[in-house]
Parts: C-alpha cells; sequence; structure tokens
C-alpha cells in the first residue's frame, strides 16, 4: 500500500496535535491529584500494550487464547532475571527487551504448532491448560536448581536506564520534576504508539486481511490459497512477543514479580478488555483496556468510604467488585452488544 | 507394591469424582457442543451449600450420615437452580451466535459465580465438617476408607442411573435426538429448549454430589476449588472423547489414575527433580498430548476440523 495524503484535511491535523499535547500534559495534571493516579494510569498504558497484543490472535484471527498472560509472564520473568540481583546480571534495557519478545515468542510458537489445528472452542482450552502449566513451573522451579524462586518471586528488579537516565528516581529538566511513574508514562505511552502503528499497518496488511479471512470462514480462507496453519501461528508469535514486551515493561516497573501476577483471572481480564472494547478494533481494545483499569479503581475510591457510610462496614470488598465487573462485562456484551463497545469496521473494498 | 496399590485406590476414588463431574460437560457438549465452562463451580456451589447445611445440622443429634443426605438434598436442588438459570440467561440468547460468543459468557458466568461463592463463604478455605467416622479396611497392604468405598460405590450408581435415564427413558430418547439434529429433532415435536434445560439441571445434580463428595474426601473447601476441578474433568471428558457418556466414565477414571500415580512416583522418576507440586500438571499434558494425537479422545467422535 502506498501512503495516501489524509483526506481529512487540516482539522483533523489540529485535532491530533490536540491529544497529543493532552496526553503530554496527563500525568503531570494526575500528579497534581496524586502519583497514584499516575501509577493507575500506567498500568492502563500496560494493560493497553497487552490487550493490542491479545487483540491479533483474538480479534484479527478469531482465536480465544485463555492462556495469554503466560506470556506476559515470560516477558516479565525474562526481565526479572536478566536484570536484577537473583543472578546478579544486570543486562541493559535494549538487550533484554527483545530477549523477552523472543522468548514469549518462542513460547508462543511452542503452544499454537502442535495446537492449531483444533477447534477454536478446544484450543481455548489447550490454551488456557498451557497458562495453567507455565504458572505452575514458574511456582515451584526454584529447586532443585533455583530458577524463578519460585512463591516468594523475585524482587530488586532494576528499573529502565537508558544512559544516566534512571526511571526510578525523579529527575529535573526545564524546570519540570519528573518523577519515576511519570517517566515510565512517556516511556509506555511511547511503546503504545509504536503498537498501535503496527497494529494498524498489520491489520489492513496482506497478513492482517488473511487473519480477518481466517476468522470469517476458515475453509474458505484456505480455499483462496491462504496457508491457515503458518498464519494462525505467526497470529500467535506475534501476540505472544507482544504480551512478553509488555510483561517485561511490568517486571521493571513494579521491581518485584511472583507467579500471583500471571493468573488465569488475569488472562480472563484481558480478553475482558478485548470484548468490552471491540474484538478487533485496535481503539476499542485501548479504549477497553482504559476502561476496565479505571472504573475498578474509581470504583475503589467511591464504594469502600459508600459502604462504609451506609452500613459501618464493608459488604463487598473493592476486589471482588473488580471481578464481578469483569465477569459482568464479558457476559452482558455477548448478549447484548457482541462486537464491542467499538465495533471492527468490516472493510469493503473495490 | 502396596504403595502402588494404595495409589490406585486413592486414583479410582478421584478418578470418580472426575468422571462424574465430567459426565456433565460432556452432555452439555453433546447436545450443544458448548464447552460449559462454568461446570466446575456448580460443583463448588454444590460443596458450599452442603457444607453450611451440614455445618447447621451436625450438632442436632441426628444421626451423621442422615446429615449428609440433608446436605446432599439442598444442594442438589440448588445447583439445579443455578445451572438452569445459567442457561436460561447466559447461553440460550446465544444459541446460534457463533461458537465463541458463548464460551465467552460462559467464563465470564464463572468468574460472577466465584465471586459470589467469596461472598457468602470468605476467602479462605473452610474446613469441611467430618461427622461420618472413617473406618480403614486393609486390602492387600494398602489402606481404603468407608468413604472411599462410598465413593466409588455412589458414582457407580449414579453413572449407571444416567446411563439408564439416557438409553432407557423417554427423555434420553429426545436428548439423543436433539444431539444429533436439532432441528429435525423438533420437528418430530421435541421441546428442544427443554431438552436442553433437562440436559443442564441433570449434570448439575451431579455435580452437586460430586461437590458433596469431594469435600468430605478432601475435608475443605473454597470458593477456586471448582475452577481445577471443572478444568480435569474437562480434561478427562476430553481423554474419554467428548460427546461420549462411556467415554466421560473411562477418561475421568484415567485422568485420577493418572494423576494419583503421577503424584506418587514423579519424585522417584526424575530424581527429585520434580516432586509432588506438580500433581495439577498432569491433567493438563494429558489434554495437549490427547489433542495432539488424538483429538477424537478415547470413545468419541472426530473434532479436529471445523472451527
Amino acid at each position: 500500500m502506498t501512503a495516501t495524503r489524509d483526506p481529512r484535511g487540516p482539522l483533523a491535523i489540529a485535532g491530533l496535535v490536540l491529544v497529543a499535547a493532552a496526553l503530554l500534559a496527563l500525568p503531570f495534571a494526575l500528579a497534581q491529584v496524586g502519583t497514584a493516579w499516575v501509577r493507575i494510569t500506567n498500568l492502563a498504558l500496560l494493560f493497553a500494550l497487552l490487550a493490542l497484543g491479545l487483540n491479533i490472535v483474538v480479534g484479527f484471527a478469531g482465536l480465544l487464547d485463555l492462556g495469554y498472560i503466560a506470556f506476559y509472564g515470560v516477558g516479565a520473568y525474562v526481565w526479572a532475571m536478566l536484570a536484577s540481583p537473583h543472578f546478579n546480571i544486570h543486562l541493559p534495557f535494549w538487550v533484554i527487551l527483545p530477549i523477552g519478545a523472543l522468548a514469549a515468542c518462542i513460547f508462543g510458537v511452542l503452544l499454537g504448532a502442535p495446537t492449531l489445528k483444533l477447534r477454536g472452542d478446544y484450543l481455548a482450552i489447550v490454551t488456557l491448560g498451557f497458562g495453567e502449566i507455565v504458572r505452575i513451573f514458574l511456582n515451584n522451579l526454584s529447586r532443585p536448581v533455583n530458577i524463578t524462586n519460585g512463591p516468594q518471586g523475585i524482587s530488586r528488579i532494576d528499573p529502565v536506564r537508558i544512559g544516566e537516565l534512571d526511571f526510578s528516581t525523579t529527575s529535573k529538566f526545564a524546570g519540570l520534576a519528573f518523577s519515576g511513574p511519570i517517566k515510565y508514562y512517556y516511556l509506555l505511552l511511547l511503546f503504545l504508539v509504536v503498537v498501535l502503528i503496527v497494529n494498524m499497518r498489520l491489520q489492513d496488511s496482506r497478513i492482517g486481511r488473511a487473519w480477518q479471512a481466517i476468522r470469517e470462514d476458515e475453509i474458505a480462507a484456505r480455499a483462496m490459497g491462504i496457508n491457515t496453519t503458518s498464519v494462525k501461528l505467526l497470529a500467535f508469535a506475534m501476540g505472544a512477543s507482544f504480551g512478553g514486551i509488555a510483561g517485561g515493561m511490568f517486571a521493571s516497573m513494579q521491581s518485584f514479580i511472583s507467579p500471583e501476577s500471571f493468573i488465569l483471572v488475569e488472562s480472563v481480564m484481558v480478553l475482558a478488555m478485548v470484548v468490552l472494547g471491540g474484538m478487533g478494533n485496535i481503539w476499542g481494545v485501548v479504549l477497553g483496556a482504559v476502561l476496565l483499569t479505571f472504573v475498578p479503581e474509581i470504583l475503589r475510591y467511591t464504594v469502600e468510604p459508600l459502604q462504609k457510610a451506609a452500613f459501618g462496614r464493608m459488604i463487598i470488598e473493592p476486589e471482588v467488585i473488580r471481578m464481578l465487573l469483569f465477569g459482568l462485562a464479558l457476559v452482558l456484551m455477548m448478549l447484548f452488544r457482541p462486537s464491542g463497545i467499538l465495533p471492527a469496521s468490516v472493510r469493503r473494498r473495490g | 507394591m502396596d504403595i502402588f496399590l494404595q495409589q490406585i485406590i486413592n486414583g479410582l476414588t478421584l478418578g470418580c469424582v472426575y468422571a462424574v463431574v465430567a459426565l456433565g460437560y460432556t452432555m452439555v457438549y453433546g447436545i450443544i457442543q458448548l464447552i460449559n465452562f462454568a461446570h466446575g463451580e456448580v460443583v463448588m456451589i454444590g460443596a458450599m451449600v452442603a457444607f453450611s447445611v451440614i455445618g447447621a445440622l451436625m450438632k442436632s443429634g441426628m444421626p451423621p450420615l442422615l446429615v449428609v443426605a440433608i446436605g446432599t438434598a439442598v444442594a442438589v436442588p440448588a445447583c439445579v437452580a443455578v445451572a438452569w438459570l445459567m442457561e436460561r440467561v447466559a447461553y440460550r440468547p446465544l444459541r446460534t451466535a457463533p461458537r465463541l460468543a458463548p464460551l465467552i459468557t460462559a467464563i465470564g458466568i464463572s468468574i460472577i459465580l466465584q465471586h459470589v461463592a467469596m461472598m457468602i463463604w470468605g476467602r479462605s478455605p473452610i474446613s469441611f465438617p467430618q461427622i461420618i467416622k472413617t473406618h480403614n479396611f486393609n486390602v492387600g497392604g494398602a489402606l481404603i476408607t468407608n468413604i472411599q468405598i462410598a465413593i466409588i460405590l455412589i458414582s457407580f450408581i449414579l453413572m449407571a442411573g444416567l446411563i439408564w435415564l439416557v438409553y432407557r427413558t423417554k427423555l434420553g430418547v429426545a436428548m439423543r435426538a436433539t444431539s444429533q439434529r436439532q432441528d429435525i429433532a423438533g420437528l418430530m415435536g421435541i421441546d428442544i429448549n427443554r431438552v436442553i434445560s433437562a440436559t443442564f439441571v441433570i449434570g448439575a445434580a451431579l455435580a452437586a454430589v460430586a461437590g458433596v463428595m469431594i469435600g468430605t474426601y478432601y475435608g475443605q473447601t473454597q470458593y477456586t476449588m471448582g475452577e481445577l476441578l471443572g478444568l480435569k474433568a474437562f480434561c478427562a471428558a476430553v481423554l474419554g472423547g467428548i460427546g461420549n457418556l462411556g467415554g466421560a466414565v473411562l477418561g475421568g477414571i484415567l485422568m485420577g489414575l493418572v494423576e494419583a500415580l503421577g503424584t506418587g512416583y514423579i519424585g522417584d522418576l526424575t530424581n527429585n527433580w520434580f516432586g509432588s507440586n506438580y500433581r495439577d500438571v498432569f491433567a493438563f499434558v494429558v489434554l495437549i498430548l490427547v489433542l495432539v494425537f488424538r483429538p477424537s479422545g478415547l470413545l468419541g467422535e472426530r473434532v479436529g476440523d471445523r472451527a
């Protein structure tokens, strides 16, 4: 495809500039409310990355992956092992990130190669089983050789460092104080923009169209000459690598990881983001990730005092509300708006 | 030798419970090709309701067997109600939707049920009242408890009852007809919706009994217990050949044996590199191996082809 001039004219460009300016100013505004909100925003960006990766598998190619969090875990553990006192290895981030993505990609291919010929619902359960296996291994590979440090997890993970710039400390630049979370915000935003562009280009590429063809009708796609197995495998590998990158960022941002962060419920959460926003729609998926990160947090700050005021004690814990929200999002969206808040447009060609 | 026999006995007990749960998966799959992801949660609800009832009645002076029987008798309708509602609300409207849609609602339902149970019964494991006195019997150097014998016997009675129901009653004929070709069965005057509801209800009743059995056997329950149990039972159903009743029984028992023997011997076989903490891996490894090498399962129909 050749690059075309934006037909929407200068108004759209002005809008884009405004949005960009708002996004750039956002962390400082949030920091006025509280650093916690900057961290939550970072989490939303991270989940958006993760959901965009899952969207390639679920949204574009129509393969239900219930073990997606395993790839995130692999990325996180690769980062943790290569940049922490655990093995006393401290590699720079531009070395680890590709290794993490590659490791997750290899896991994706390992899982995909034998299972992708299965029917969709079986694939879902196998991926779920795979996710459980990865979690069990993370939990138990602490003996006889200590690889993952078991349920205690790995702590004191290095933050991202680019030259002199350390992402865990506050630095002053042009009269503004950039705290750690704010710096991570910009880094994650950069990642998100890159991944968004990659996704948009993928969607309309030959591969993207092949994925959508498989999603709509696999037999017809095969009849059109698409090598369905290898194209599906590509979706798995690509989704997994995005998961691996997000996992690495998670490890460095939190500086501590344990198998607890990579359980089935997390896979379901990312799936809920994709389903809520709109399977196959890039902006929908980002919206889903932002909504399902922020709404539970806002509820946490409102429901808790409300319950205490009304009943004198907590009736429903915020964590439970969060989970009920994910469950309801899945059920209600499927029942009443299966294509999500922002449905993917079916492109008409010709 | 006696360790081997002991693992066989333990595996058989566990396998019978898996088989009873697997029957629920396989019946629903056989009739509407849906993996009822929330079936494990129905088992959990059964165990939890029975726990509450038994706990409330245990000081009443009634004979322990009667208390357990009442507990089960309350758990069964509770599970039936949950399953009926679930089918009505989350699956029936999606019967003509793409296959993945009801699977996604099933996952949602499962999360909702889990956390509703957590609100009612709490987050931590609760110990299941052990009101039936355990007796050990010596069989060739291994021990079998009266509870294990009861679990195995009850499971076989349930399985036999189900097979009688499916192959010897009018409802069974309707179920088999519906599973073969829904629209034609409808034309023959079968009320499809009723038959599908009945399938869910029967599976849920079995699940309730399984919940009571597993609670009594392990001596504890937790709101998360249904997740892993359900998945293992589903793996068992696939191993046996999903949609096939005999397959579910065979798969369940084999899965129990694989898990017990695997857990018992993995330490010796791998020079203690891996230990019994890997017990939950076996079911999934079996699942992946079956799906790769024999997707139709031991006794089932072909499944590999279509998305």
